[in-house]
């Protein structure tokens, strides 16, 4: 059964949403996030299938959209799917594909099939995916999109300031930042322009240089964003050395320090090297590992709301992760149907 | 200026396959400075095409001209008697200056010889770089006289996306990030204070999403003798 608007929570009137995401932010549990990446036709029961993989051991599970400007199911249709499987959405959102109109629309619909999340982005530049001579649209941008989603949220208004009848959509809002893209320096204030924007929750770039990123988060404290804004930070298990290697030297932006080669090389140390399969298993135990003790690690530093586990075609890593990392996965609720 | 780069010979070879006749128009402005359809352009093409029409064994006359600026009456003017003992014009100028031959020429086929690419300038010798989209709505004093519409790859008005590395833009490493160019001016400036106000979303309506703009100045306008009939 789909459920339709969200209404208000009883008993906890400081929300602004029907969002389990949101609710367990306030309560001050450590928030565990997941990332569901829709399939490439319109298979429905590979989402059932990564659904009930995350289901119980994170809090939320974003759904992308069109990742790497590569074209995949929509992420609202996704997102209704796992709804249906009893899974909370976190909708991605990118400005690549769509209009101000567009994404308003989507959104009253999203919203009106019980969707309680959305995570404002740019979206990876379409020259990097499979339609590569596509127009892109940049009508706004992420932060536009986050003012815009609050207007409609707070003010029952559209961006065009009229009214939308019968009140706008209760959605649950989030953004994304990397620590590590540049410049270095604007970041954190780029940061607090999203939380002054209207973001709730930011998910932030996977985090594996904990040095910079203890940084990042030091100025963002002393900003004061963490107290606007709920700041998870993004983590992802390792699959091979060439992994961090690629994460390092293909994707912009991306910090990666040598060492997680050098650890998941020695991984492998003893096992034949023709052992394919032997190889990549103790390659990706060792990455859980990795991930596990960066999770720990950033637990710790002030200001960090939860983490987004990007288990990227990997769902099945994600409960083992949390599981280990001490995230009891009692806490993980099920969205409020 | 408008930068534009000629098409490839096979590309405009085909153009003018079934013709006998053909008169290639060069621009004394902008694509004479960027190199690519000036009097020596015009030449170059000339001989070209009719150098690869003379080895396939079927000639064709390529005649040359050139005028200052294709995108004003009177310099093209002038050419309403010669364009018409050809049996085509080939066009050296920008997109404007073919549309331009192509309206006062109705009766002739323009053809366009060059790609128009954008408007901007060489930043060094040899390399032309974007700098406007005429958007109709100038942002430049708030950004520190570097544009993100058109030197931004997503449009941002914020701030960089999350792709900026080393100051270069995740489209393309031999472009400049221009956030990154941005909040570097807004530093030397001691203006960064300004970079973290909120951009609201931009009113597209001037720029082309509008439809096809038109400028008026009245007080420029020479009414014309019918409309003074009306």
């Amino acid at each position: 059964m789909i459920p339709i608007q969200a209404a208000a929570v009883p008993g906890a009137p400081s929300l602004k949403t029907a969002s389990n995401l949101e609710r367990v932010l306030a309560e001050g549990q450590f928030a565990v996030t997941a990332e569901l990446g829709p399939p490439r036709g319109c298979d429905a029961a590979s989402v059932r299938r990564k659904t009930q993989i995350l289901k119980g051991w994170v809090h939320a599970a974003n759904v992308t959209d069109n990742q790497a400007a590569v074209v995949r199911m929509s992420s609202i249709a996704t997102g209704l799917l796992m709804i249906q499987e009893g899974l909370e959405p976190i909708i991605q959102m990118t400005c690549r594909d769509r209009n101000r109109l567009a994404m308003q629309s989507d959104l009253l619909g999203a919203a009106a099939h019980g969707v309680h999340n959305l995570l404002c982005l740019s979206g990876d530049h379409q020259s990097k995916g499979d339609h590569p001579g596509a127009k892109n649209v940049h009508d706004i941008d992420s932060i536009q999109l986050v003012a815009m989603v609050r207007t409609m949220r707070d003010e029952n208004r559209y961006q065009n300031g009229k009214d939308i009848p019968g009140g706008g959509p209760c959605i649950f809002i989030g953004a994304a930042e990397n620590p590590f893209a540049d410049p270095a320096a604007m970041r954190p204030y780029r940061l607090r322009k999203k939380a002054l924007a209207g973001a709730d929750f930011i998910q932030t770039q996977l985090v594996y240089d904990v040095p910079r990123f203890r940084e990042f988060m030091k100025k963002t404290v002393d900003l004061g964003v963490h107290e606007k804004v709920a700041i998870l930070a993004g983590v992802g298990p390792l699959k091979s050395p060439g992994m961090a290697r690629h994460l390092r030297e293909n994707v912009p932006g991306m910090s990666v320090p040598e060492a997680f080669d050098t650890r998941m090389q020695a991984a492998v140390k003893g096992i034949d090297a023709d052992d394919k399969q032997a190889r990549t298993r103790a390659w990706r135990e060792e990455g859980k590992r990795i991930c596990v003790e960066l999770i720990q690690e950033i637990r710790e530093i002030e200001g960090v709301a939860g983490v987004h586990v990007m288990a990227i075609e990997w769902e099945d890593a994600v409960p083992e992760i949390v599981r280990a990392a001490g995230l009891s996965p009692q806490t993980a609720a099920q969205p409020q149907q | 200026m408008i930068v534009a780069e000629t098409k490839p010979l096979e590309a405009v070879a085909r153009m003018v396959q079934g013709y006998d006749r053909v008169l290639a128009v060069g621009c004394g402005t902008c694509v004479t400075v960027c190199f690519s359809g000036g009097r020596k352009e015009v030449a170059t093409l000339a001989a070209s095409l009719r150098m690869k029409r003379g080895i396939e064994g079927k000639p064709l006359q390529v005649d040359e001209a050139i005028v200052q600026r294709q995108c004003e009456w009177e310099y093209i003017d002038p050419l309403a008697d010669q364009v018409r003992q050809y049996d085509a014009v080939l066009s050296l100028g920008c997109g404007v200056g073919v549309q331009a031959l192509a309206q006062r020429f109705p009766g002739t086929r323009v053809l366009p010889a060059l790609d128009t690419l954008f408007m901007g300038m060489p930043s060094e010798q040899g390399v032309w770089e974007e700098r406007c989209q005429a958007c109709g709505a100038c942002i430049l004093d708030k950004t520190g006289g570097i544009c993100p519409v058109s030197r931004c790859a997503k449009q941002l008005f914020n701030g960089p996306c999350g792709g900026s590395r080393n100051g270069r833009c995740e489209v393309d490493a031999q472009v400049l990030c221009a956030w990154h160019l941005i909040w570097e001016r807004a530093e030397a400036l001691g203006m960064t204070d300004a970079l973290m106000e909120l951009e609201p979303p931009k009113d597209w309506s001037t720029s082309r999403d509008g439809g096809p703009r038109r400028m008026l100045r009245d007080d420029l306008r020479v009414p014309r003798e019918e409309e003074g009939d009306e």
